[in-house]
């Protein structure tokens, strides 16, 4: 049997070189990667990225070319650190720290080691390059804002992290890519793309060719322009009226459901996120937790609507046929609406029909329409459901589709709500009255609110909230052409609008007429609760206002929403009545008005929230950002932090 | 006439499967050279044609010369090595090279022949037993010459001739022989990669688990322990050696493979480059010329020790396969056609020519994908060198001639 050992040598050996290889080649698949890195060398052309203009051709969002410094770390010979540290501004600590953090990622790829510097630092740089062997400069386009407003609409462009690379692997190490905002929704069609050239390198780094005669390298496709339906005007225009208040602003033109305007406040200057203190006043705004300036309220922010969602309580009535214009309800300074409840009301009481009960925005009589509707069918939870399917036809309670990163569903309560809050059944009418004035289980977001608005001022459709007005060489997206209607006749939307036209003229905003427009509106107040040290206090109330103008040729509708503003009439109705002032007639006549809302500061009300803290922060941060951090622009008698100064 | 009767007779399979495996290997060898300015191709290819003459004046010779002249030309091949402590050229550390101007030859392959050949005169004698010790003594110093002229300025290929224990084996040497090296590679990977101590524990507690668990008759307190004192001592001076006389660069080589060091950079280079690039030709390989690594010229001696990169690479894993099938084939074959041999002579030295290609193929192999340390041995028929392809061609058409001629064999 011992001539069996060779031949079982021989095939045992083979069979193991085999296994090894197998692994090698077609179970393991790192080699490629490596075999890649090592021998073919991808040289990026970026393209420009598309310029975004806003709805009237002003440009707002431009480009400016920017100098990343590569490194690799295997090529750095005979550096003179003191000299190069000095040129660039970092500490020695910083360069080594680069160094290896770029090494570790890899000695023979190229590593970003200090983005986006600007012309001159590159400038200066550039002259001694020659002396920094295995350092180089690859260019990029940066933003270049040409206003200083729009932030939260725009969002902003950012390196792409890890797992960006790893989820799409469009992107490589050091590429840039919309964060937030319009940037982020659009960022392919903005983008476009960029070009690859393969080269095959040998051992020493050197290309020696093109890689396959260039069957694999591509073009750069430059990023197409963008028009925005904002109006840059009244964009700037309500972000100045909300300077030192918190709060959204959104405004749509009715007949096509453009964004007009979408204000967030605290907002700051887009400018600040670009070039080399980006990640600095990035992680700034970003930990401020308590005014949230990346926070976008118009979108995001979900309250209790209250007196606004009277509108949709009387429309759900009149449609349902439990009431009609001549209903009437006697209010006496609220009403009782079962034993031993009573709603409180703020009208002036008395006997009211509808046109009244929406100008004075009695509760009882709100509450009352809203019983009769639930009560109208035997079981209450199909009865809600009937209620909350007409709610919802205005686009609540639901992500509306619009093309913007972020939103909110808000909330508009069915039977499956009342079902989980009552598991035992044998809630009725009375348990969910507070429904009827936009309390209780029913939140909305200001853009679901200014649809709303626009909704009534079509009387009975809405186009889906977008922002693109245009795209180069594109169409838009052809769901903002589809028209939605509500489940609510057209018929029944003539005395609500006539009521809401006589707020302005009767009711809770007599004060804030502007001569020869005819606006709707409505005024609000959202009650809101905090917890500060411990105890839940009652807060100052939202102050918000929803409107529309003119009443008969609906350009704007518009939903203003400040937090703790207090009661809907002292800011948030003026700020929509100038807001609507300045679209229509692009000038302000009440400047009084426009006065004491511009010098309005609400921050001495935020201080119990920790505003303080958030003040110092900002001061304690270097000049250039404080001036250009929008809230502390405007510097008020109230300023706490200025005296400590 | 003669002629007429080895082309009759001469085993064509194998002769195909080298002349594939030539072809093959230049084909690599010129997708290799073209990263470099060197032209190895052409080289090469004056190489191959070379062999053709030389081919034939192999099955020229009478058969009975080779056994004849089997001492004289053991003699001189040990001569040409010893030759080279004082006429020997140094080529990237390693003296083993003759030079005529601008053409090097390299003894030590033609020294594996020789010493097959001398082995096979030597136990062609019906008289001799590998049983007795004195024998094998004889039989392992003929063994041991070449080795001592080769590991000064070669250690790794000295590694060569542990094959011809398997050839011997087969001749009837004791199994303990191949019992003890086992033992010993694996002792001595052991050390490398554990403390000494501990493999000395471990072969301890080995022992004592054999002694308790044998038969009380066979049971020998004496014999168990000097096993284990020599064991012990083994451990203590691979240690030794590995610590005090091996150089840096032989540590390294061992470290790498044990994974205790990683330096891509340095040492470390030639083995990830060249996994790097088999291991990136996948399944079906890039294709002939389309190698990024081979045409980069990222690992290093890739056209010599290499070669098997460029397979893998190019060819991928269906490419590797074939090439390794080729290679088993012709070996399998090779024993085959030494068992079936009617003198001892031939078919020792048949089982001797397998079992140094096989060596050289699977150390070669090994090496490149990383599972054996850096041996600087040449993938035979594949690899470029003219020492080397005329080595092993005259080590394998000795063989066929041979055996063409065992009909007269009577």
């Amino acid at each position: 049997m011992r001539k069996l050992l060779l031949p079982s040598i021989i095939i045992v050996a083979a069979s193991l070189l085999l296994i090894r290889i197998f692994y090698l080649q077609v179970i393991n698949d790192t080699f490629k990667l490596k075999s890649e890195n090592n021998a073919i060398k991808i040289q990026y052309e970026y393209p420009e990225r598309g310029y975004i203009y806003d709805r009237n051709g002003k440009l707002l969002v431009a480009n400016q070319a920017s100098y990343d410094i590569m490194v690799i770390p295997r090529e750095i010979k005979n550096l003179d650190t003191l000299e190069f540290c000095q040129l660039l501004d970092i500490t020695k600590e910083e360069f080594i720290k680069k160094i290896e953090k770029a090494t570790v990622y890899s000695p023979r790829l190229p590593s970003v080691f200090l983005p986006q510097l600007n012309k001159s630092e590159y400038a200066a740089f550039q002259e001694k390059i020659r002396k920094f062997q295995g350092f180089y400069v690859q260019k990029r386009s940066l933003r270049d804002y040409e206003v200083d407003f729009g932030a939260n609409v725009f969002g902003s462009i950012t390196q792409v992290n890890e797992q960006i690379i790893k989820e799409n692997p469009y992107y490589k190490s050091g590429d840039l890519i919309g964060k937030q905002g319009v940037e982020q929704y659009y960022e392919e069609i903005l983008r476009g793309v960029k070009g690859v050239k393969y080269f095959q390198k040998d051992k020493y780094n050197r290309l020696i060719g093109s890689y396959k005669n260039g069957k694999y390298d591509t073009i750069a496709v430059q990023g197409e322009d963008i028009n925005l339906t904002i109006d840059a005007e009244i964009q700037r225009y309500g972000e100045q009226l909300m300077v030192n208040k918190r709060g959204g602003i959104v405004a749509i033109e009715p007949k096509t459901g453009e964004i007009l305007a979408l204000i967030t406040a605290p907002s700051y200057d887009p400018s600040i996120l670009v070039g080399r203190q980006r990640s600095k006043n990035y992680t700034l705004l970003y930990n401020d937790s308590i005014a949230k300036p990346l926070y976008d309220r118009g979108l995001l922010a979900e309250y209790p609507p209250g007196s606004p969602f009277k509108i949709l309580t009387g429309l759900v009535a009149l449609q349902e046929g439990v009431i009609d214009e001549q209903f009437t309800v006697f209010c006496r300074h609220g009403f009782s609406y079962a034993r031993g409840r009573f709603m409180r009301c703020h009208c002036h009481g008395g006997a009211l029909q509808l046109h009244r009960g929406i100008y004075e925005s009695c509760n009882a009589y709100f509450g009352t329409a809203y019983m009769k509707t639930i009560n109208k069918y035997v079981k209450p939870s199909y009865a809600v459901d009937v209620w909350s399917n007409h709610v919802k036809s205005f686009g609540l309670g639901q992500f509306m589709g619009y093309d913007l990163p972020t939103g909110r569903r808000g909330n508009i309560p069915s039977s499956k709500t009342y079902k989980r809050i009552y598991p035992n059944g044998g809630w009725r009418s009375t348990a969910i009255v507070s429904n009827a004035i936009g309390q209780g289980e029913v939140l909305m977001t200001p853009i679901q609110l200014a649809n709303m608005m626009a909704t009534v001022a079509n009387q009975g459709y809405y186009y889906t909230p977008h922002i693109i007005k245009k795209i180069k060489g594109e169409n838009i997206d052809p769901k903002f052409k589809v028209k939605h209607t509500t489940t609510i006749n057209k018929e029944y939307f003539t005395p609500i609008i006539n009521g809401l036209f006589d707020v302005y003229n009767l009711g809770t905003a007599r004060g804030l007429r502007v001569d020869g427009i005819d606006i709707c509106g409505k005024t609000g107040t959202a009650e809101n609760f905090a917890k500060i040290d411990g105890k839940r206090v009652k807060l100052e109330d939202h102050s918000i206002f929803v409107a529309f103008a003119p009443k008969d040729n609906p350009k704007i509708a518009i939903a203003v929403m400040v937090e703790n503003g207090g009661y809907g009439a002292t800011i948030a109705g003026p700020i929509a009545s100038l807001m609507i002032e300045k679209y229509l007639r692009k000038k302000i006549t009440r400047t009084d008005l426009e006065k004491r809302i511009l010098e309005r500061s609400l921050r001495d009300r935020y201080a119990i929230l920790g505003g303080m803290k958030e003040a110092n922060a900002i001061e304690s941060t270097p000049k250039d950002t404080i001036q250009k951090y929008k809230e502390t622009k405007t510097n008020t008698a109230t300023d706490t932090t200025k005296k400590s100064n | 006439m003669k002629n007429q009767s080895v082309k009759k007779n001469i085993d064509w399979i194998c002769v195909i499967i080298y002349s594939v495996l030539v072809i093959l290997g230049w084909l690599n060898i010129y997708s290799s050279s073209l990263s470099s300015l060197e032209d190895t191709y052409q080289k090469q290819l004056i190489f191959i044609f070379l062999t053709i003459p030389l081919i034939f004046t192999i099955l020229a010779v009478d058969a009975k010369f080779y056994e004849k002249y089997s001492s004289v030309i053991y003699i001189i091949g040990l001569l040409s090595l010893a030759g080279l402590f004082v006429f020997g050229k140094t080529i990237k550390g390693q003296t083993n090279w003759y030079s005529f101007g601008s053409f090097g030859l390299q003894p030590s392959e033609f020294v594996k022949t020789a010493t097959a050949l001398a082995i096979a005169k030597y136990l062609s004698d019906s008289q001799i037993n590998l049983k007795d010790t004195n024998r094998q003594i004889q039989v392992l110093s003929i063994l041991a010459l070449p080795i001592f002229l080769i590991v000064p300025h070669d250690p790794g290929s000295a590694l060569i001739y542990t094959i011809f224990l398997i050839v011997l084996y087969r001749e009837g040497l004791p199994a303990w022989y191949i019992w003890t090296g086992f033992v010993a590679v694996v002792l001595f990977i052991f050390t490398l990669i554990f403390e000494p101590q501990y493999v000395i524990l471990m072969a301890l507690i080995a022992i004592l688990i054999v002694y308790w668990r044998s038969r009380l008759a066979d049971r020998n307190i004496v014999a168990s322990s000097i096993v284990f004192v020599l064991i012990a001592a083994f451990v203590l001076s691979v240690n030794y050696v590995f610590e005090n006389v091996f150089k840096q660069h032989h540590r390294d080589r061992f470290n790498i493979l044990l994974g205790k060091t990683v330096d891509l950079k340095g040492i470390g280079y030639n083995t990830n480059q060249s996994e790097i690039a088999i291991g990136s030709g996948g399944l079906f390989g890039k294709g002939f010329l389309e190698g990024t690594q081979t045409k980069g010229g990222f690992v290093p001696e890739q056209h010599t020790d290499y070669i098997f990169t460029t397979v893998g690479e190019e060819w991928g894993f269906v490419g590797s396969l074939a090439v390794i099938a080729l290679f088993v084939i012709l070996l399998l074959r090779l024993i085959y056609l030494a068992e079936r041999q009617k003198t001892k002579f031939s078919r020792v030295y048949g089982y001797c020519c397998a079992g140094i290609l096989f060596i050289h193929f699977f150390v070669n192999i090994a090496m490149v994908i990383g599972i054996f340390p850096t041996i600087g041995v040449p993938l035979p028929f594949f690899s470029y060198g003219g020492s080397g392809l005329w080595g092993f061609t005259i080590l394998l058409f000795i063989f066929l001639k041979m055996d063409a001629n065992k009909v007269n064999e009577w």
